[in-house]
């Protein structure tokens, strides 16, 4: 039994050291970006406009494109996915066509990013060039739009299924049509929950860069417009850090990018949270 | 009436949303291959897929080096990530209390969203630095000179085991959890140990759960592309199979699209999407194997 004992001490111990491991991984990473990237932060590294191909200055324009970027693709992506979820969770039972909904959800969410880089080049970039204008934060939203799409749909979704019944049975049995229940009732107890959702797609486009590296172009300029090339602060961070060689700029970029993904997964928790307090 | 118009409206713009799922799928599909298909007919099947030069200045697109180094690769990460992400999962599940939990598990969120320049800018800096030093210090009469900047394999490796944790952990998370109570309870009522229960019973029980999650795990180590371009070195060539490849500089698939496509002419941006169908190819077949495992899973348990 002592043996048996033993084994169990030690394999516990092995485990636990494993769990401790991942929390430190990610203590030093975060410290190791903070320590070189932190200090460079300033009120003038953030609104000013990089110099010598963003080897000097702010990430200004970086900041800009990714606000732009970020709500065009939710702008598009949130309504779509919603309703997607709304019609494969209210509207239909399982069958064929919701199968195949499914499975291609599934499969959006398994597609490499460096291919919807490619299929945003070829589609978007060169082939509807006379609408999206090429290189664009058009193109790079309707490509970052594919790629949130299994996020918003599958939240949503679970979102909408820990509405109790009893809601719908209760409005419908009121007389009123099915699309007047979702909207009135239905989408109003499950908003924290979608919410979540597009708040974790809002993360994925900020981290994404290799589709984007593929559509939105990498200008330095502030984008004027939809049909304008810009670059994201992920993308901005890869070009100084690989093409440009200027690893203090890369570093406070990516003290930026952690601080939003930590803001980001606050806020995201804090709906979440809301969504179980309301059910439960 | 007009209510019933407003139904009919509405559901025919939800099946739309709902369908751009499908029709994404199929436009990517139709793309990629459209577009990469053309030079496979040109210079042939095999000479592309396993000619090993890869010299687009002078027409010649073998791509047999990235097939190589993104296995190679993805096979290391998936070596160090699969038994730690396995090893957290079991950890969180069974042993410790829901306070160490809910330190944890924030933690592995976290983790999942750190974007990837960033792993990438930390392995060039902090995972390069420590693997050059071995590379030139103990280890540099053994390798090659050109083996000896850091740029690595392994420097890949060590990167993409670490953003691979999070799928694997949350999924072998539910696998474990899965696992009907019953089967504990009973097993030690019996007078096994709790250890002995969750490696003889917990662990076979979940066994497919586990291993879609580390095929989900080999998938997101293949199709990363940025943390990979900023520390593998980018170098064209086959590395040597033996283990001083880890310390080779490669190429990955998706880095050989990424790094190119910018300034690629017509006959080169069909290789790089040639490359990206061989990756979509490697995607297909992983979650075919996917669904398969989860479809016997789900009959299993209906049995």
């Amino acid at each position: 039994m002592s043996k048996v004992n033993r084994n169990q001490n030690i394999a516990f111990a092995f485990f636990s050291a494993l769990g401790i491991l991942t929390v430190c991984i990610l203590l030093l990473i975060i410290a190791y970006i903070f320590v070189q990237g932190i200090t460079k932060i300033s009120f003038d590294f953030l609104f000013s406009n990089p110099r010598k191909m963003g080897a000097e200055g702010g990430i200004f324009p970086a900041i800009v494109g990714t606000i732009y970027l970020v709500l065009t693709t939710m702008i598009i992506a949130a309504p779509i996915g919603v309703g997607a979820a709304i019609y494969l969770n209210e509207y239909t039972s399982r069958g064929r066509i919701t199968d195949m909904i499914r499975f291609a959800t599934e499969a959006l969410a398994g597609i490499p990013s460096i291919v919807f880089g490619l299929f945003g080049f070829a589609f978007f970039v060169i082939l509807l060039k006379p609408i999206t204008g090429g290189w664009s934060i058009l193109s790079a939203s309707l490509t970052g739009v594919t790629m949130v799409l299994p996020t918003i749909v599958r939240t949503a979704e679970e979102a909408l299924k820990a509405v109790p019944d009893s809601l719908r049975e209760g409005s419908l049995a009121l007389g009123t049509t099915k699309w007047q229940t979702i909207k009135g009732l239905i989408l109003p107890a499950a908003m924290p929950g979608i919410i979540t959702g597009i708040i974790l797609s809002i993360g994925r486009v900020i981290g994404e860069t290799a589709a984007f590296l593929l559509t939105l172009g990498g200008s330095l300029l502030i984008p004027q417009s939809l049909f304008d090339g810009s670059r994201t602060l992920s993308l901005h961070l890869y070009m100084v850090a690989m093409e440009t060689g200027a690893m203090d700029v890369a570093f406070g970029t990516a003290s930026v990018l952690i601080i939003l993904i930590l803001l980001i997964n606050f806020a995201a928790s804090w709906f979440f949270r809301r969504l179980i307090k309301r059910f439960s | 009436m007009n209510r019933i118009l407003e139904e009919k409206i509405v559901k025919i713009f939800l099946f739309a949303a709902a369908f751009t799922a499908v029709f994404s799928v199929l436009l990517i599909g139709i793309f990629v291959f459209m577009e990469g298909l053309p030079i496979f007919f040109k210079y042939g099947l095999t000479d592309i897929l396993f000619g090993s030069v890869w010299n687009p200045t002078n027409q010649v697109y073998g791509i047999w080096p990235m097939i190589v180094g993104t296995i190679y690769v993805t096979f290391v990460a998936v070596l160090i990530g699969a038994p730690m992400g396995i090893g957290v999962a079991i950890y969180l599940v069974e042993i410790a209390n829901e306070r160490i939990s809910k330190t944890i598990i924030p933690a592995v969120e976290l983790l999942a969203g750190i974007p990837s320049v960033v792993y990438g800018l930390f392995g060039m800096f902090a995972v390069r630095g420590v693997i050059a030093s071995l590379s030139r210090g103990p280890l540099g009469d053994v390798l090659p000179s050109n083996y000896q900047s850091g740029y690595s394999i392994l420097a890949a490796a060590i990167i993409l085991a670490i953003m691979i944790l999070p799928t694997i952990i949350n999924i072998s998370i539910d696998a474990l959890r899965a696992v009907p109570r019953e089967y504990k309870e009973g097993s030690l009522a019996l007078g096994t140990s709790h250890w002995q229960s969750i490696y003889k019973l917990l662990l076979p029980a979940a066994k497919s759960g586990i291993i879609t999650a580390v095929i989900l795990g080999v998938g997101r180590a293949l199709g990363e592309t940025m943390a990979v371009i900023m520390v593998i070195g980018n170098t064209p060539a086959v590395p040597a199979l033996d283990w001083t490849g880890l310390f080779a500089p490669a190429r990955s698939m998706t880095a050989n699209i990424a790094l190119e496509m910018g300034y690629a002419g017509p006959e080169h941006q069909q290789a790089l999407f040639a490359t990206g169908i061989v990756l979509f190819v490697f995607i297909i077949v992983l979650n075919s194997i996917t669904q398969l495992l989860v479809r016997r899973r789900r009959e299993g348990g209906a049995k």
